[in-house]
């Protein structure tokens, strides 16, 4: 118990948790689309994206940073759906030239008229100390949005997840549906980045997402249990980097990691046939 | 069955051409679709069977001629069960009831939905079903569930992709019957099929495609040597047997009951 309760007698630490364990519950929430959707790599590439939004601004508006990586993210996710519709070019190629060379830019502009500081470091590793009121603020926003979107759209985003075509002869607005989707997910990697990092957030998108899919065969309970585990990957991680002294972005993906081989190994062949080919879309899968 | 579509028009394509890219699949297809309609469309591989299905259903625009559809028509559409991803998470009850729009605020079922969903269920013989894993059913099962889907939304027109694809003969049989029987409750119903002795001979209309309409008509009308080669590409020759046309690569030599076409 004392393990516990004696670091919440830090201010820092009282916020940082708050902030990871809603940070891994909007990123678990919100990985089962990504997951579903073979969409794995969206995750990577816009955290790098954003990552260069977050650099460049640091430049011309530091104090709305947020609002300049969170337009830039966006610009870039619907720059590469746009693209993968509209020309032969695959989506995984089309986020491998938006995405890099978009934080290739941000991070051009930065090594030549910035300076790297603890905000630049802390959107790589991520870090619980100085998490403003405004970024807390921020992240319990794009929380309660997120969460909002998926419950009152719930029918639409599983059905045009899981079949696509068929949903938009059903009456779903397949293309309207995805580019909120994309607006969502921007915006749920720029809330959490600071805390879990640039490089490490595609993980957390990832992770809780595949160890719910293998416990359940149900899409509801998927989305519960991913949403669960983030959070607890948030709360477990943040006392082992307190504890561990290490950035707290690497510790929440630690544990993760560690619960995802429990899991297997607990599950067997059962959870490996339940997440096998997860990260392939049914359009890839269809013999034409 | 009766089915050579009498009734009002519900779809009309009229002069149509499709492409991919600058593949031309469909060239020229005039195509309509009636309320008391049942029409299978045959054809090889690569014909554009699929194609003219999208054209349909509108989820693909033409490049060239026009497409027009009753106002506010309500479509069933039926996937091959090749193109589903099995590994997703769903259950059988979960599947079907994503078809329904929910004027509710909460995303889960509503009484009056799940009693839909169970009579539709039950209705197609798989009531018992619906907690499962839409990968532990058959072929046969995984077919009705995604009709089950198709017939939550009530549709006035119902399409199928290759609906007895991958299925055996006991199931196909079962298949054929319960869209007969949809067809019987006024439903107009159009299917793709490369099978042409299991199911597209049983049809009472065809539409023989090799990237144009090659014959249409009753199975009587273009279940013929002629047309058969021009859609297919190769010399087919077709019997007669109990009033039933059946194709075979080359007649063999010892068949007796029925007559040469």
């Amino acid at each position: 118990m004392e393990t516990l309760l004696e670091p919440l007698s830090y201010a820092f630490f009282q916020k940082g948790l708050v902030v990871a364990s809603l940070s891994g519950g909007l990123l678990g929430l919100i990985g089962v689309y990504i997951v579903l959707r073979g969409m794995s790599y969206i995750g990577h590439g816009l955290a790098h994206s954003i990552f260069g939004g977050f650099a460049a601004m640091q430049l011309f508006a530091a104090k709305f940073y947020a609002i300049g990586a969170g337009l830039w993210g966006i610009v870039s996710a619907l720059a590469i759906t746009t693209v993968t519709k509209r020309s032969r070019v695959g989506a995984d190629a089309a986020i491998g030239v938006i995405t890099i060379a978009s934080f290739a830019l941000g991070v051009a502009l930065f090594a030549k008229f910035g300076s790297s500081g603890p905000s630049f470091d802390n959107a790589l590793f991520g870090s619980i100390l100085g998490i403003s009121t405004g970024q807390i603020v921020g992240l319990v926003a794009v929380t309660a949005l997120t969460a909002s979107f998926v419950f009152l759209r719930y029918r639409a985003l599983l059905f045009s997840t899981f079949d696509p075509d068929v949903a938009a002869v059903s009456g779903v607005n397949v293309g309207r549906i995805e580019a909120a989707l994309m607006v969502v997910l921007s915006l749920a990697i720029l809330a959490t980045l600071t805390v879990i990092g640039v490089t490490l957030v595609a993980a957390m998108l990832v992770i809780p997402a595949v160890i719910a899919r293998m416990l359940t065969d149900s899409f509801g309970r998927m989305l519960a249990y991913s949403t669960l585990i983030g959070t607890l990957c948030g709360l477990i991680g943040m006392y082992s980097s307190y504890y561990a002294d290490v950035p707290s972005g690497t510790m929440i993906v630690l544990v993760g990691a560690g619960l995802f081989i429990i899991v297997l190994a607990s599950t067997g062949g059962r959870g490996s046939r339940r997440s096998a080919g997860l990260d392939r879309h049914p359009e890839e899968i269809v013999t034409k | 069955m009766t089915g050579t579509g009498v009734g009002p028009e519900l779809i009309r394509l009229t002069g149509v051409d499709a492409s991919y890219d600058d593949h031309l699949v469909l060239e020229d297809v005039s195509f309509h679709v009636h309320e008391d309609q049942f029409t299978g469309i045959v054809g090889p591989s690569g014909a554009g069977k699929t194609t003219l299905l999208k054209l349909l259903l509108q989820t693909l625009n033409p490049v060239g001629g026009t497409v027009w559809r009753a106002p506010d028509l309500r479509v069933g559409y039926v996937p091959q069960l090749e193109s589903v991803s099995w590994n997703f998470p769903i259950t059988v009850f979960e599947c079907v009831l994503m078809s329904r729009k929910s004027s509710r605020i909460r995303p889960w079922a509503s009484a009056s939905e799940k009693a839909s969903v169970s009579a539709v269920l039950e209705r197609l013989g798989i009531g018992d079903l619906g907690e499962r894993h839409i990968r532990e059913l058959s072929g046969g099962q995984q077919q009705r569930m995604f009709l089950a889907r198709a017939l939550l939304r009530q549709p006035q027109v119902l399409l199928l992709d290759e609906p007895t694809s991958g299925v055996d003969i006991s199931t196909r049989h079962d298949i054929l019957h319960l869209l007969a029987d949809l067809h019987e409750d006024g439903m107009a119903i159009v299917l793709t099929t490369h099978d042409l002795n299991g199911i597209a001979t049983h049809l009472p209309h065809l539409v023989c495609v090799n990237k144009r309409i090659v014959g249409e008509g009753t199975p009587k009308d273009v279940m013929t040597s002629e047309v058969l080669e021009r859609t297919f590409g190769a010399r087919m020759e077709v019997l007669e047997h109990l009033g039933v046309r059946l194709v075979v690569d080359e007649a063999p030599t010892s068949y007796t009951p029925g007559s040469r076409i």
